[in-house]
C-alpha cells in the first residue's frame, strides 16, 4: 500500500466493516468479501490508482447506506401503509 | 429560537423475526438485535433539520428504559442531537411501562428543560400504541400536531401537514407544541461511524424516575401475548366445477 493513502484506505475499510454489521446476508459473508477485495488490490503502488479506488469505495459506502434506508422505508411502508 | 425535545425508544430491530415467549408473557428480547424505533429516527432527523435551518437552538434526545437505552441515545447524538437524557427504568418496572408513564416523564422534562417543541415518532414498532404524543400534549396542555408529514415554521408558530385517512390536513399551531412524526416526514440520515465516535463525547445525563417525581405504577396488566394466526395452506383443485362447488360450500358465491 502506498503510504500517502494509508489512512484513507484504513478508514474506508473500517467504515465498510461497520456498515457490514447490518448486511442482510450476514456480517461474516460481508467481511470475507470485503477482505478479499482489499487484499486483491493491496499490491497497488500507483497513488493515483489508489485514489480512484478509494473514491470508488466511498461511492460504495453511499450506496450501502441508501440500500439500508430504502429497505427500512419499504418495510415500514409495507407494514403500516399498504392496505392491499 | 426554540429548544426541541425528541423522544426516542429502543425497540427490537425491524428486521428481526419476533418470537413469543412460551409462557405467553411477552416476546423474546434476550440476545435479540435492538435499534432505534424507525419513527423516532424520523423525529430526530426533523429536529436536527430544524437546528440546521436555525429554527431550533438545541436538540435534546430523551429515552426511558434500561442501561442499553443509552446506545439508542448515542445514535440520536450521532445523528445530530446536542445532548441526551437517559431516564432509568429497568427490569420489572420497564416491562409495565406504559405510554402514559412516558408521556408524564416527557411532560416533566419538557418543563424542566424549557422545551418549546416536543417531537416523537407517531408510534413504536413494538407495542404500536400511538399514544405518547397525544398524552404528552394533553398533560402539558399544549397543541398537538400528530402524524406530521411536513413541518414549517410560520411566524411564531408551526404549519404542519398531517396524514389523515384519505388525504392531508394542514393545521397551524402556536408554540409550544407537540409533534408526532409520520413515515413521509423526511428521510433520516445514517449514523456514520465517525459520528458515533464523536457522539461519545456529547453530554448524556442520567436521571431516575424518582428524581422526576413521576408515578410509574402499572395501570394495565398484560394477560397474554400470542402469535398472530398462521395462514392456512391452499389447495389445488382439478377443474372449474370442483372450484365452483368448493366456493359454494364456503359460501363465497
Amino acid at each position: 500500500m502506498s503510504q500517502p493513502h494509508r489512512r484513507a484506505v484504513l478508514n474506508l475499510y473500517k467504515t465498510l466493516l461497520y456498515l457490514g454489521r447490518e448486511w442482510p446476508q450476514g456480517y461474516d459473508l460481508f467481511r470475507k468479501r470485503l477482505h478479499k477485495v482489499f487484499t486483491k488490490n493491496s499490491g497497488e503502488e500507483n497513488p493515483e490508482k489508489v485514489k480512484i479506488m478509494v473514491k470508488h469505495g466511498e461511492f460504495v459506502v453511499k450506496e450501502i447506506e441508501a440500500l439500508y434506508k430504502l429497505k427500512k422505508y419499504r418495510a415500514m411502508k409495507k407494514r403500516y401503509y399498504d392496505e392491499n | 429560537m426554540s429548544r426541541v425535545l425528541v423522544g426516542v425508544k429502543r425497540v427490537i430491530d425491524y428486521a428481526v423475526k419476533i418470537r413469543v415467549k412460551p409462557d405467553k408473557t411477552g416476546v423474546v428480547t434476550d440476545g435479540v438485535k435492538h435499534s432505534m424505533n424507525p419513527f423516532d429516527e424520523i423525529a430526530v432527523e426533523e429536529a436536527v433539520r430544524m437546528k440546521e435551518k436555525k429554527i431550533a437552538s438545541e436538540v435534546i434526545a430523551v429515552s426511558c428504559g434500561p442501561a442499553q437505552a443509552q446506545e439508542t441515545l448515542r445514535t440520536a447524538l450521532a445523528m445530530g442531537a446536542d445532548r441526551a437524557i437517559h431516564v432509568e427504568v429497568a427490569g420489572k418496572e420497564y416491562e409495565t411501562l406504559q405510554p402514559l408513564h412516558v408521556a408524564k416523564i416527557l411532560a416533566k422534562l419538557s418543563k424542566d428543560e424549557k422545551a418549546d417543541i416536543v417531537i416523537v415518532g407517531k408510534q413504536a414498532i413494538d407495542d404500536d400504541s400511538n399514544q405518547t404524543a397525544q398524552m404528552t400534549a394533553a398533560l402539558l396542555d399544549w397543541p398537538q400536531a400528530t402524524f406530521a408529514s411536513k413541518v414549517e415554521k410560520t411566524g411564531d408558530g408551526l404549519t404542519v401537514t398531517r396524514e389523515i385517512d384519505g388525504g392531508l390536513e394542514v393545521i397551524k399551531t402556536k408554540l409550544p407544541a407537540v409533534v408526532s412524526a409520520d413515515l413521509r416526514l423526511n428521510e433520516p440520515r445514517y449514523a456514520t461511524l465517525p459520528n458515533i465516535m464523536k457522539a461519545k463525547k456529547k453530554p448524556l445525563k442520567k436521571v431516575t424516575v424518582k428524581d422526576l417525581g413521576v408515578d410509574i405504577a402499572p395501570r394495565i396488566k398484560v394477560l397474554s401475548v400470542e402469535d398472530p394466526p398462521v395462514r392456512q395452506a391452499g389447495s389445488i383443485v382439478p377443474d372449474v366445477d370442483t372450484l365452483v362447488a368448493k366456493l359454494k360450500e364456503g359460501g363465497h358465491v
